[in-house]
């Protein structure tokens, strides 16, 4: 009966949405009040009962109802209670119940937070949200429906894929389909901007809270993915330029671009055709990557959903809304005001510099990421696009970016004065140099990581430089404190997240040049030096688990000093449903931010293939992009994104109970 | 029932939702709409007092962009006038939006729904009285009293051939290991976890398998069945020289009777022509045929897969009409009568075929060698006519044939 309750809550959700894509949009066109305000309630009662449906398939998983095909193809009696929760989204069909789950509760979110808004913007852009909402509702009940059920329904499931049976797992998807859906509120915003034909610095200032959460989710659910591909997958990588990933990345980088954009809007009134089509892009880019990792066009751990009904499904969304909002663009792009002007060398200037490189980026992924299907989908030929590829084309891109980054906040609006700029960086631009120096001395006169060591003591260094010479530091310490309290968050937000970039490129750089690797078979008793450790593989120990067995491999490591030996057990295992091994790998952490990565592969004869690396401050680049959401998060609280909050009106009362749910 | 109540409970909120605005009365929400937008740019004028304390805007731009944002406030105010004409507006719309509602989701659900059946977790299933039950319902609950009782050994021996009839062959291993872990070694354990081995990896003697078969042998010095396995194994890995030696072994301790005999003799005859490097005489004979149940060294549980050498690729068993996974499965329920009734069927079943309406040479072979394994020495020799005169023509499917005959005690 619950299950069937969800399913009904769903179907419900659906007309509601249905009835929130047509009223409201009437009512703004009509100037018709009542229609108008239908857009707020609706979006409540559409999330409440998705919500429903959501805890309903939950309660199945959790209880094991095999009747359900979802929790059969998915699920184990057997599993631990965590992954039978996870679960619930580690799948498509449940995944796909998330991302609307998501999408209604941004929807709810805008209903409540948004009474500021105009009358007819607010409805809009509610009647833009449900279009979305009823497409993908859609979308779940006639292609990927999680309530489908068995009239004789098995005793046990099939399990869940072993690589997902992880804690990663619980955490990625929901993060990055925050991140994903919540540029769906900017894309609802820009359409129904263009719905009304008028945008001006005020809408900035509305659609930033959003773009910024937004993006603080999408950075930390692609972070959190790197982390657990890092982990769970063995192979000691964290980016591998997998499609799966550059989905991700590719509105990551727009969104990132519109963030900078809106502020010149926000400010300047400028910049507001592109920040527009920045919205529209970033939301489209969202939905390529749902249809790449849904479709079925790429094979990866990802890719659950093979069916090609579901491919042409979102190929149909996504021509859609891509080419609707564009089309509604083109109409009426000529018809928007044109902002104020700038001299090259301002703060502008900084930011659609910054805009420019990040959209070329965008760009370069796009293409190294679509062009090998487009290429096999016409010709037939396979080739493949790998990080040789992102490397030489990506990176050499985002190097004139990150020189310049720490460069913009210094600019004045308007007019900058470039060579003051330049006097209040000297310091650190010598400190980068001495850096530069420094590490090509220490570390085998290789000049390559050297540089980028100092691109990232230039980044970090020039962040910091920036806020205290905002808070005048050097020049009036008295006033310091007084000023850094005074100082809007955005200007803290915008510290952290730049330094942010700083760490994780040292990570980057470090990892990627200073990484120690050792592949080899080791036998009980065989021993290893890798960089300062001696690694002693003691004996193979058999061991299960719930809903798997393992071979454990003991490993003892010194490292060079009279500290105890530190044991490391990373094991093999195989979950016995699908009788599919997976690599559960070691890791110890040293020094804060280097780590010492142990991984089991084949049995060899006697002994076991090892990899064993050393990453040295591999932490940081994981840490770099913490860094930068939590700057994102601060940038949040700032207090003019709080101006013009809801007075508490008649309407506040009403709408509360029911957004608290 | 409770849960049509449910549905028109949800229902009614949906539509309650949908009709609300139409029946409160209209409300002025207009005014404290222009606040907030005027209010965005009041704090932006407050933001540039802020900019230009922070030295980030000259005092001529600062005065430029208070102009402009003054200008946005009148802006906005004009805006506003203009939708503040608009109408209450009609409770036409939001009505027909109501009757949509429960028409869409009834609609919908219709097609989609199954209302009538309960949910069923797992664990109510279990605990439910045994109506009906499948294979794979009772391999679920052995499966749930073995998780309580990890040690009941008589469950894993029963839980393991079920497992092998499933085609879950690594279960079963696991079963038969976990069997020896609470049971303790026996031979007929480690013979059967060796077999089940084997038939896990596609029919190749793993160094796994082999361990078992030699632990077998270290418990019981005189089991047959485990010998041929390391046999077969030692050709595999190309130890021909030892594979004889094993063979010759084998062979050396049968008495003449024994069924197994012909299959062992047939083996070492193809080792030592392996050995010699010559093309062996019958060339693709299929392997050792397993020594049918109910004789001593077998133990009572399903004859295992043709082990089959390396040098000569087993014919095709898909397409051979040998016993059946089932068959065997069945057979190892049965009483030592029954079950040699049964295979006499299953023989008959084949002779009958074959002598109507003929088959491949291996079929005809196999056939040949079953007779003679159940002592029916003179259909043996009819099926052995029969089939030379069928392939009267084709004198490779001859030579095997005649070394068969050959072979034969």
């Amino acid at each position: 009966m619950i299950v069937e309750i969800g399913h009904y809550a769903l179907v419900l959700a659906l007309a509601l949405a249905l009835v929130q894509s047509v009223v409201p949009i009437w009512g703004a066109v009509k100037g018709d009040e009542r229609a108008m305000a239908l857009a707020g309630p609706i979006s409540v009662g559409q999330f409440v009962f998705v919500a429903v449906a959501f805890s309903a398939l939950t309660y199945a998983h959790v209880v094991s109802d095999f009747s359900v095909v979802n929790v059969f193809e998915n699920s184990h009696s057997t599993k631990p209670m965590i992954y039978k929760i996870s679960g619930v989204w580690g799948n498509h069909e449940g995944s796909m119940l998330l991302w609307v789950a998501i999408l209604a509760l941004f929807g709810a979110l805008v209903a409540f937070f948004g009474r500021n808004l105009p009358q007819t913007l607010r409805a809009n852009v509610l009647g833009v949200q449900a279009w979305v909402a009823v497409a993908f509702y859609l979308f779940v009940l006639l292609t990927s429906n999680p309530f489908a059920r068995f009239g004789q329904p098995p005793m046990e499931g099939r399990d869940l894929n072993p690589l997902l049976q992880d804690v990663g797992l619980a955490i990625h998807p929901p993060l990055l389909y925050l991140g994903y859906v919540g540029f769906s509120i900017a894309f609802s915003f820009a359409a129904a901007a263009l719905i009304e034909g008028r945008i001006d610095a005020a809408w900035a200032r509305w659609v930033r809270p959003w773009t910024l959460t937004a993006w603080v989710f999408l950075t930390l659910g692609i972070a959190m993915g790197s982390y657990w591909a890092y982990y769970e997958l063995g192979w000691g990588g964290w980016w591998f330029w997998d499609p799966v990933e550059n989905a991700s990345l590719m509105p990551w980088l727009a969104g990132t671009a519109l963030l900078h954009s809106a502020i010149v809007m926000e400010k300047r009134d400028g910049l507001k055709i592109w920040t527009i089509l920045l919205a529209i892009l970033a939301f489209s880019l969202s939905l390529l990557g749902t249809f790449l990792v849904r479709s079925g066009v790429l094979t990866s751990v990802h890719a659950f959903a093979t069916d090609p009904a579901r491919g042409v499904f979102i190929l149909g969304i996504l021509v859609l809304f891509v080419g609707g909002s564009l089309t509604l663009f083109a109409a009426r792009a000529a018809t928007l005001t044109k902002g104020g002007l700038f001299a090259p060398v301002s703060r502008e200037g900084a930011l659609v510099f910054n805009n420019l490189f990040l959209t070329a980026g965008t760009a370069t992924v796009f293409v190294g990421t679509l062009y090998p299907l487009m290429l096999e989908a016409t010709t037939g030929g396979k080739i493949s696009v790998g990080a040789p590829f992102f490397d030489m084309t990506f990176g050499p891109l985002m190097v004139p970016l990150l020189i310049a980054l720490p460069m913009g906040p210094f600019l004045a609006w308007k007019r900058g004065d470039i060579l003051a700029v330049v006097q209040r960086l000297a310091a650190v631009m010598v400190l980068s140099v001495v850096a530069v120096l420094v590490t090509w001395m220490l570390k085998g006169h290789d000049i390559l990581p050297a540089l980028g060591v100092g691109l990232a003591t230039w980044l970090m260094l020039g962040s910091l430089a920036e806020i205290l010479w905002r808070i005048k530091l050097f020049t009036e310490p008295s006033v310091s404190l007084r000023r850094a309290v005074g100082l809007p968050r955005s200007a803290w937000g915008t510290f952290l997240g730049h330094f942010g970039v700083g760490v994780m490129l040292l990570g980057i750089v470090a990892e990627g040049a200073w990484k120690i690797e050792h592949v080899l078979v080791m036998k009980p008793g065989d021993h290893i030096r890798v960089e300062r450790f001696d690694v002693a593989f003691e004996r193979a120990v058999p061991n299960s688990g719930p809903n798997w067995d393992e071979v454990i491999a003991r490993f003892e490591v010194t490292d060079g000093t009279s500290n105890p030996p530190i044991v490391m057990e990373p094991s093999k295992r195989t979950y016995r449903t699908r009788s599919m091994p997976t690599t559960e790998t070691a890791i110890e952490t040293y020094g804060l931010f280097s780590q010492l990565y142990l991984a089991i592969g084949e049995a060899q004869g006697e002994g076991v293939a090892m990899r064993i690396y050393w990453k040295p401050l591999v932490l940081l680049i994981w840490i770099g992009t913490l860094i930068m959401s939590i700057g994102g998060v601060v940038s949040l609280t700032d207090r003019r994104l709080r101006v013009g909050a809801p007075t508490p009106h008649r309407v506040a009362a009403a709408a509360l109970p029911a957004a608290a749910e | 029932m409770l849960i049509w109540a449910l549905f028109a409970g949800m229902t009614a909120i949906a539509v309650s939702i949908v009709l609300g605005p139409a029946l409160r009365r209209r409300r002025g929400e207009a005014a404290s709409v222009e606040a907030g937008e005027v209010a965005v740019y009041r704090d932006q004028l407050a933001e540039i007092d802020r900019d230009v304390e922070a030295g980030l805007v000259g005092s001529v731009e600062a005065d430029a962009a208070r102009a402009e944002i003054s200008r946005r406030i009148l802006r906005a105010g004009r805006h506003a006038d203009a939708t503040r004409t608009a109408s209450g507006g009609s409770r036409l719309v939001p009505i027909l939006a109501a009757v949509l509602v429960p028409l869409v989701a009834v609609g919908l659900y219709a097609r989609l729904g199954h209302p009538t059946l309960p949910d069923m977790p797992l664990e109510a299933r279990k605990t439910a009285p045994p109506a009906g039950n499948s294979l794979e319902e009772l391999v679920a609950k052995v499966e749930t009293h073995l998780a309580a009782n990890p040690n009941d050994t008589r469950g894993w021996e029963v839980l393991a051939p079920t497992y092998m009839h499933l085609g879950r062959y690594d279960l079963a291993a696991a079963a038969w290991r976990n069997a020896i872990r609470t049971g303790g070694p026996t031979d007929r354990r480690y013979n059967e976890l060796g077999r089940t081995l084997v038939a896990a990896g596609d029919d190749q003697v793993s160094p796994e398998a082999r361990a078992a078969f030699e632990k077998s042998l270290e418990i019981e010095p005189n089991g047959i069945l485990p010998r041929f396995f390391l046999a077969v194994a030692l050709a595999q890995d190309g130890k021909k020289a030892e594979a004889v030696a094993a063979w010759k072994d084998i062979v050396a301790r049968g008495k003449g009777d024994e069924p197994w005999l012909a299959d062992a003799r047939e083996e070492l005859a193809r080792a030592e022509a392996d050995l010699a490097g010559k093309p062996h005489p019958r060339g693709n004979v299929a392997g050792p045929e397993p020594p049918p149940a109910g004789k001593p060294f077998v133990p009572p549980t399903p004859a295992p897969p043709a082990p089959s050498a390396p040098a000569a690729p087993p014919a095709p068993s898909a397409a051979a009409p040998g016993p059946s996974a089932a068959d065997v499965e069945a057979a190892a329920q049965m009483s030592p009568e029954d079950r040699a009734k049964m295979i006499e069927t299953m023989v008959g079943r084949l002779r009958d075929r074959l002598w109507t309406s003929g088959g491949p040479v291996d079929e005809w072979l196999r056939l040949i060698r079953f007779q003679t394994m159940i002592g029916q020495t003179d259909a043996a020799a009819q099926s052995l006519d029969k089939a030379r005169a069928a392939y009267a023509g084709d004198p490779a499917a001859l030579a095997r044939l005649d070394a068969l005959a050959g072979a034969k005690p």
